[in-house]
């Protein structure tokens, strides 16, 4: 990232994320008004709130991935770790890198599991040049062993990512990012395709990395949001209402409307 | 309790009328074929012979074979895919996997509409002017495929761009998320599981200009040369004019010949498409996701 650093006395080490003023536009429409938010490092935290609340918009604009529809337009700063990403300087490729993301829907790239696991660096080594055969290997095992796939997967590393049942599908789509070296991940709703068997391993999986990565996590679910997050941001109309550690604000909401949300009064 | 109602025998007789209405205008569908088939078979088919498909013309078109004519018609077909799939690829990738939704998108989009709604009596004098003409190709064969490959243009475009939308945007997503570029993408993910939808699309496609008579017939198609072409800027016999010019221009031509010519085109047109579509098959099969 070539983002100008700010000074080091406005940098907060612990936050991994600083949103500030950050207000977007699709189009007419304000999808995200005047958010500020402080992502801790190495924690998980989910954004929580009802559909159209803006939570997958500020999610996607971490990584700018918004952008691909021509008509959005977005004022204010989000910095990771100190470098405003909305620099128009900053090089995508690189947030990429940084900044991984799971979908809703496991979407695994028509290819076999293998070369799921090495299109990252295959797209980000210094001329495209692939890790030789032994170093491939050694990175495959190591992401899929960090996602829990290894046993599983170890004497099928020729299928297709596809072919595999969508929880491994969605381990999977975590497992391409790592060998890169992000260091926060974004998940979209990673459990809403899943059974409850499934979404019970990916949860596990997503508390086992967190400290490593910073996890930023969009839920409909409020067990999932109480069990497997640390903070928790609810929104509402494009604002943030409410953020606290995830234990207290599902004890003991502190704003009317987040208690009437998680009551499921609406939502 | 569940016997039925004079209602539902009403319904169910209104029912069989409209299924059988239905089906039998299916059926007028496949007769024209069958038909067309069937006449070219039982009248040209006598006409074929090694002969007829290998040896020049003879006695002003009266007798012999076509064999310049077949010739022709392959080259002309070879060299307007050589012009047009390129272009017409590139194209579509571009309006596909790069091209933002704006004014100029549209424009384009709506050129390449009308440019397929052109009549091909149009695109002949196009042709003449553009390239007999202004680049000075003369008749040729150059001329004539260059006419045939911006009348395909449209048609390879819409091919190619809809078997590139066939490619699920979830992979795209999942590739430009993980920061590689439009064109990482294209390469390792969109092109190799289109590319046999863009194939035989175009096959498909081009294999009707095989047929095209009018924007050959000003920009190099010759009524009468029993040369086979040496090179791009000679003049050709093609199927298409050869069976205009014996059915109508020429007088005692046997009537079994022009029959003949018809069958041999419709066989190469048949071919193709079979081939194309035997490809399609093949290599859908092989791919799941």
């Amino acid at each position: 990232m070539s983002a100008e650093p700010v000074t080091s006395d406005t940098v907060d080490a612990s936050a991994a994320i600083l949103v500030e003023k950050l207000n977007l536009w699709y189009g007419d429409f304000q999808a995200l008004l005047d958010v500020d938010l402080r992502v801790r490092a190495g924690a998980i935290t989910s954004l929580i709130g009802p559909s159209g609340c803006g939570k997958t918009t500020l999610l996607r604009s971490v990584n700018r991935i918004n952008e691909r529809l021509g008509y959005v337009r977005a004022t204010g700063s989000i910095r990771l770790w100190g470098l405003d990403v909305l620099d128009p300087s900053v090089e995508l490729a690189q947030l990429r890198k940084q900044v991984g993301m799971v979908f809703q829907r496991p979407n695994p790239l028509p290819l076999s599991v293998r070369d799921n696991v090495l299109f990252g660096t295959r797209v980000h080594l210094p001329d495209g040049r692939p890790p030789n055969r032994g170093e491939s290997d050694r990175i495959v095992e190591e992401a899929l062993r960090e996602v829990l796939l290894w046993d599983e997967l170890k004497d099928s590393l020729d299928r297709r990512g596809t072919e595999l049942s969508l929880e491994q599908q969605q381990k999977l789509c975590i497992a391409r990012l790592l060998p890169v070296k992000p260091r926060l991940l974004l998940m979209d709703e990673p459990c809403s395709a899943l059974d409850p068997a499934g979404t019970e391993a990916v949860e596990e999986l997503i508390w086992k990395l967190r400290g490593e990565y910073t996890i930023l996590i969009v839920t409909h679910n409020m067990a999932q949001a109480r069990r497997a997050s640390e903070e928790c941001v609810f929104m509402l109309l494009g604002e943030i209402i409410e953020h606290s550690d995830t234990a207290s604000m599902f004890l003991n909401p502190a704003n009317s409307q987040t208690a009437a949300y998680i009551e499921g009064r609406y939502g | 309790m569940f016997e039925a109602t004079a209602q539902n025998r009403r319904n169910r007789k209104v029912e069989g009328l409209f299924r059988l209405l239905f089906l039998w205008m299916t059926c007028m569908l496949i007769l024209p074929v069958a038909l067309i088939l069937g006449v070219l078979i039982v009248r040209g088919g006598p006409a074929i012979s090694w002969e007829f498909l290998f040896t020049q013309p003879m006695n002003n078109m009266t007798a012999g074979g076509i064999l310049p004519a077949l010739v022709g018609t392959v080259w002309l077909v070879v060299v307007a895919l050589i012009a047009s799939v390129p272009v017409g690829v590139a194209a579509a990738l571009y309006l596909s996997e790069y091209a933002p939704d704006n004014r100029l998108t549209r424009a384009i989009n709506l050129a390449i509409i009308n440019l397929a709604g052109v009549p091909s009596i149009v695109h002949a004098l196009f042709g003449l002017g553009a390239f007999v003409i202004f680049f000075r190709f003369g008749t040729s064969v150059l001329a004539a495929s260059l006419t045939l490959a911006v009348m395909t243009l449209p048609v390879v475009i819409v091919a190619t761009r809809e078997s590139l939308q066939t490619v699920p945007l979830a992979f795209r997503e999942a590739c430009w998320n993980m920061g590689a570029t439009r064109w990482q993408t294209i390469r390792k993910i969109v092109l190799p599981n289109s590319i046999s939808g863009i194939l035989t699309g175009v096959i498909l496609e081009v294999s009707r200009t095989s047929g095209e008579t009018a924007p050959i017939m000003f920009t190099g198609a010759a009524f009468f040369l029993p040369f086979l072409p040496q090179g791009v800027l000679d003049q050709t016999m093609a199927m298409s004019l050869h069976l205009f010019v014996i059915s109508t221009q020429v007088p005692d031509v046997p009537e079994h010949m022009p029959f003949g010519v018809a069958l041999v085109l419709i066989s190469m047109v048949l071919a193709m498409n079979g081939i194309s579509i035997a490809f399609r098959v093949y290599l859908r099969g092989r791919k799941k996701w």
